[in-house]
């Protein structure tokens, strides 16, 4: 990741987050105020003790009185004033914090498919979540103290100074060395405290693995392996914590020493002024009263320096995520709206190759389109609207992208897709989306109702319309054998449904969503044959008049079709209806249809 | 469960405690020296314009050893606490886990992944959250004591002062705590909301981009965001009005020991020396006073946390194993004896199923999606247990054989595949013993992988990614059916496990399962005829109940259902 310094990425959050901005001066003034009347008290010390108890006629209560008095109204002042403070910055904080959240959200959504996957899903949770929170923990505990300690060491060192600027100079002086030492591990602390946060990642990723892999891990018997597995993963945690905590412990005592050089240097160099009547009884208490305000900002400074940095790094953490451009972006504004009707497809060229070099965390080198295979090699091809074409074609042959390319999910490396003779980079993502639908073979479900998923697609759908769609699509008894019908909860991720009723449901979802050019890939993968048939017999039925690409393993959906492209190594090799594409000669179709009559008849 | 947190770390404890005690003390010593220092030092220096180096340089000794003192007292509480919570919870987070994997997927089922991995981190960190100030707090208390006693020994008017004021710090924290801890919890709350519709919105961010949905997720997600937003203000708040009270109480304390203190002064009950220490002990108290106030606000969140980790660690329904093993050493027998199942409250998933996979003979599953086959799939190797009925292999009821023995003996391949982040051997041999290289290699060609992996940078130890990212779907499920046939189960049950990979392909596995010396009963979940012709017999499926058994030609002839399911592509190629 970048290694910008703080400051820098200070500046760049700054100016990504402009609500965090007005009213600064406000907060900073009150803090100040809010810190003038902590050395109230030890100049009223000193007031007291050499205008009243040292007073030329013996003690004098009435001065003290009215010292006291003044003192007390300023305590007021400055406890109303930090009460202010604290409420400001916590509601311009979290103002900026949330919009940065919601912001940083849309972001990712908006990223490419390619960025989404090139990221561990967890760590874009984490920029909205975890990375977020921090900055906000650090404001509301850390960021307060901070800001207070660094007042209060600039009103305590102005109000020393104005005591006696030889005893100031020997305080600053005694805390020279712990402050060297402070800045010195500064560089330790920061490289431990990035130990931990790292260590942190792979307990959570072992915790993940456990928790998800369950069933894998007992049914093979290997809970002794993943159990070893989280307990070093879980002690290398706790051993970095333990090595972090040891640093931050020795950085901070030496701002102890420095508390003890300094208390016994004021003691000296006063005692010894004092004598020659440069300073009274007063001033000089005054200043081991200030000594102590002075430490105690220093000591706190140097703890909270670690949450600031770890705040910092969340920060860049979600700045770094939004500097990145989508690269399938939506022309908005400049952006068309497809052409009204049915659609065509036209591939012009059409290359594309996926990012190669190896795995990178980071998404801008992770996009470099340098290197990496072709997957799909000047594809040249037209297709007509309202007609149904199947792609079919081995494993990795490049059929679904071609499909990823057809709905924009991923962009060519090399030459154009043009939609009803529109170019697709053209065309404003309201109409895309809405007119192109792709259901992919992963048909994922939200944990909530079948029906709240399938309006995920179309909010406005009654009860009626959505069982009018299922009958439509002749699942009308499946539906019907549905524990609460279409008030079932499908549970995370619709695993309460088995794998061939989320592509059900997945579908149906689509089929609401009413597109004209509708992709399905693999769709229907795990769905018995016979629902899958009914459901072919039911779209045809229902599609007259829209553009259908489907993906198929099951060569039944080709054998439907009107057309059949078939993709061998990123090129396609054949095209055309089922029954010439048998025929013709040294035909990679016809074996593909071999093997699928073995296999089915 | 801080009596259970000292019990389980007493030692840390004690140092910590100790630590943390010398320092309180060590703050008192020090403002008794800066009292005495001002008292008998300063002023008769002043007063008599000279001083000797002698008491200067014992005065430098005294402050300096304080200091050294202190830290080494720092370091005692600060480096125990630490410990003692980073132990804790590591401990914990081990004991947490450990639950996961002993508990049962139907276990599993009912809990969010989110749900199961805060447990495991974040409730457990709430939970010992206290630990590091504890002993902290524990010093103060005695701090405090120490400071009320040496006040009464000073002056008795001014420690009325301090026990005014020490008890009104303390209320005011309570008060603080009670006012606070629903806001935390509902703060706390927020935020796990936020991050369960993060988590979930990024699972399905494909259906959303291919649905144009963003702006809507945004605006469902942007609901919780400003609802988490409020909870943090009004937490804001609520320390806005309290962390400058208290700041500014100890200050109230000072002057009113400068006053009264005149007043005794006065009156010749105390000395300068003594009216220093005493004010400058309210400064310097008022902080580590407040270690007391985190401890109690921490309280709540702790709770919360504890009370979360242990419903893990106390949940039950563990799957029991007995110790048999499976006698014999060729394919098993696996039958299912009247075996119904339902999921809470649902309808029956399976009514009263009986068959037979007999040992080395193939059993092809066949019925309409959600007639109960995964879930036959899933009781036959006992990832659960049936509400009713009996499984057994070879004879031997289910829950009788051992883990060992059972994981040993059968194998399933699941319909969606999973793969750990590690690498290509580690996915296929998952450390087991009896796996060598050779045996992952044939295992690698049975399932027709050998060819892709040999294509990967690094064959077999290449890195696959979470989840398995760099692989595609065929690949995930060979690599998982590799996992199966590496181990050598002898009952193999396959759960539509070739769904993604393409025809020609499956027929090349199906042939080479077919040639492998028939040393495993299979199971099989399908829907293509070449795998059901594969099947010495065929059970026919219908909403969880088994209609016929049979060969393919004999359902054929007599199951309607049956023919209509197995025949739909040829009834839709004559239509």
């Amino acid at each position: 990741m970048t290694d910008e310094g703080t400051v820098a990425t200070i500046r760049r959050g700054l100016a990504l987050s402009p609500e965090l901005r007005p009213g600064m001066a406000g907060t900073i003034g009150l803090a100040l105020l809010q810190m003038a009347g902590r050395v109230a008290v030890p100049i009223a010390i000193q007031q007291g003790i050499d205008k009243g108890i040292n007073a030329p006629g013996g003690p004098n209560p009435g001065i003290v009185l009215t010292i006291v008095v003044l003192t007390l109204l300023a305590l007021v002042i400055s406890t109303v004033c930090g009460y202010l403070m604290t409420r400001r910055l916590f509601t311009v904080s979290e103002t900026a914090l949330g919009a940065l959240r919601s912001r940083t959200f849309r972001h990712i959504h908006d990223l490419s498919m390619l960025h989404q996957q090139s990221e561990r899903r967890g760590s874009m949770v984490s920029r909205v979540t975890s990375d977020v929170d921090q900055i906000s923990q650090f404001l509301q505990t850390g960021g307060i103290q901070l800001l207070l300690a660094s007042g209060q060491l600039i009103v305590s060192t102005v109000v020393m100074a104005i005591y006696s600027w030889q005893l100031t100079i020997v305080v600053l002086l005694a805390f020279g060395p712990a402050i060297l030492v402070i800045r010195l591990f500064q560089n330790r602390l920061a490289a431990v405290y990035r130990t931990v946060r790292e260590r942190t990642g792979v307990m959570l990723g072992a915790v993940a693995e456990s928790v998800v892999g369950a069933t894998v891990i007992r049914s093979y018997g290997v809970a002794g392996r993943t159990g070893m597995r989280l307990d070093s993963a879980i002690d290398d945690l706790r051993s970095a914590q333990q090595k972090a905590l040891k640093t931050s412990v020795t950085s901070f005592s030496s701002g102890e020493i420095g508390a003890g050089l300094a208390l016994a240097g004021v003691v000296v160099a006063g005692t010894l002024i004092g004598i020659d009547g440069g300073l009274t009884v007063g001033q000089l208490t005054a200043f081991l009263f200030l000594v102590t305000l002075f430490i105690q900002p220093v000591q706190i400074a140097t703890d909270m320096l670690n949450e600031a940095q770890n705040a910092v790094a969340g920060w860049r953490r979600i700045l770094d995520v939004l500097d990145v451009e989508p690269d399938v972006a939506d022309p908005d504004d400049q952006g068309v709206p497809l052409q009204a009707g049915p659609l065509s497809v036209t591939f012009k060229n059409v290359s594309f190759r996926y990012p190669g070099g190896p795995p990178s965390n980071h998404p801008t080198t992770a996009l470099n389109r340098t290197k990496g295979p072709l997957v799909l090699d000047d594809v040249d091809l037209e297709i007509p609207a309202r007609t149904k074409v199947a792609v079919v074609g081995e494993t990795g042959s490049g059929k679904t992208t071609f499909a990823k390319l057809l709905t924009r999910l991923m962009d060519p490396a090399e030459g154009e897709v043009l939609l009803g003779g529109v170019p697709l980079t053209s065309v404003r993502f309201s109409s895309l989306r809405s007119r192109v639908v792709m259901v992919p073979q992963d048909g994922f479900l939200f944990d909530a109702t079948v029906a709240e998923n399938i309006r995920f697609a179309e909010p406005d759908l009654t009860d009626d319309q959505l069982r009018t769609a299922f009958v439509e699509l002749g699942l009308a008894d499946w539906l019907s054998g549905l524990p609460q019908g279409l008030e079932t909860p499908v549970g995370e991720r619709g695993e309460a449904l088995s794998v061939g009723e989320r592509q059900l449901v997945a579908l149906v979802r689509a089929y609401v969503a009413d597109p004209d050019l509708l992709v399905l890939d693999e769709a229907t993968s795990a769905v018995d044959p016979a629902t899958e048939v009914r459901l072919q017999h039911a779209l045809d039925l229902v599609t007259r008049g829209r553009t259908t690409v489907a993906i198929a393993h099951r060569l039944s959906t080709a054998q439907a079709a009107d057309e059949v492209l078939v993709v061998d190594a990123g090129r396609v090799v054949q095209r055309g209806p089922h029954a010439r594409l048998l025929a013709e000669e040294g035909s990679i179709y016809a074996k593909l249809y071999a093997s699928w009559l073995e296999q089915t008849r | 469960m801080l009596g259970q947190a000292i019990r389980t770390e007493p030692r840390l404890f004690v140092v910590s405690s100790i630590g943390s005690s010398l320092f309180g003390l060590l703050i008192i010593a020090n403002s008794y020296v800066v009292g005495f220092v001002t008292g008998h030092i300063v002023v008769p220096a002043f007063a008599a314009g000279s001083v000797s180096t002698a008491s200067l340089a014992g005065v430098v000794a005294i402050l300096v050893g304080i200091s050294g003192l202190r830290v080494a007292s720092i370091f005692g509480r600060r480096l125990g606490a630490g410990y003692m919570q980073f132990r804790l919870q590591a401990r914990y987070r081990r004991a947490v886990t450990r639950r996961y994997l002993s508990l049962p997927p139907s276990w599993h089922q009912r809990h969010a992944t989110g749900t199961l991995l805060s447990n495991a981190n974040s409730d457990v960190e709430a939970a010992f959250g206290p630990i590091a100030p504890l002993p902290f707090a524990v010093g103060t208390i005695v701090m405090i004591f120490g400071a009320v006693i040496t006040l009464f020994l000073t002056d008795w008017v001014l420690a009325l002062v301090g026990v005014a004021l020490f008890p009104t710090l303390f209320a005011l924290n309570l008060a603080y705590s009670r006012r606070m801890a629903p806001r935390q919890i509902h703060a706390q709350q927020m935020r796990a909301k936020v991050s369960a519709v993060a988590h979930e919105s990024f699972d399905g961010a494909l259906v959303v981009k291919t649905m144009g949905r963003e702006a809507d997720e945004s605006r469902r997600f942007g609901v919780f965001v400003s609802e988490l937003r409020d909870a943090l203000v009004s937490v804001g708040r609520l320390r806005g009005i309290f962390d400058p009270l208290m700041d500014s109480l100890p200050s109230v304390g000072t002057l009113a020991v400068l006053l009264i203190g005149t007043w005794r002064l006065q009156s010749g009950a105390i000395n300068v020396s003594e009216l220093v220490s005493v004010a400058f002990l309210f400064t310097v108290l008022a902080f580590p006073v407040r270690a007391i106030g985190w401890v109690i606000g921490e309280l709540p969140r702790s709770v919360a946390g504890w009370e979360r980790v242990q419903a893990v660690l106390s949940a039950t329904g563990d799957l029991e194993y007995g110790d048999a093993g499976v006698p014999g050493t060729g394919p098993a027998e696996l039958r299912f004896e009247q075996v119904s199942y339902r999921y809470a409250e649902g309808p029956a998933v399976l009514d009263e199923v009986t068959f037979t996979v007999p040992a080395g003979k193939t059993v092809a599953l066949v019925g309409a999606t959600g007639s109960g086959k995964s879930t036959i799939a899933s009781l036959a190797i006992r990832l659960v247990d049936p509400g009713s009925g009996s499984i057994a292999l070879d004879g031997v009821k289910l829950p009788d054989l051992s883990a060992v023995a059972l994981a040993g003996a059968a194998a399933l391949v699941p319909q969606i595949p999973f793969v750990f982040d590690d690498t290509v051997r580690g996915n296929i041999s998952l450390d087991r013993p009896e796996i060598t290289d050779d045996g992952v290699r044939q295992a690698l060609r049975l399932a027709q992988a050998d060819r892709f992996v040999g294509g990967l940078p690094q064959e077999l130890d290449t890195q696959v990614g979470e989840r398995g990212t760099s692989l595609s779907g065929g690949q995930r499920q060979r690599i998982t059916l590799a996992r199966a046939l590496a181990g050598r189960p002898r009952l193999l049950v396959l759960d539509d496990a070739t769904s993604a990979v393409d025809p020609r392909v499956e027929a090349a596995i199906l042939g080479a399962l077919r040639d492998r010396d028939a040393n495993t009963s299979v199971l099989v979940v399908a829907y293509r005829r070449a795998t059901i012709a594969l099947a010495d017999e065929v059970v026919y499926l219908h909403r969880g109940r088994v209609v016929a058994t049979g060969t393919h030609l004999e359902l054929m002839a007599a199951e309607p259902g049956y023919r209509d399911l197995v025949t739909a592509y040829e009834k839709a190629e004559q239509r």
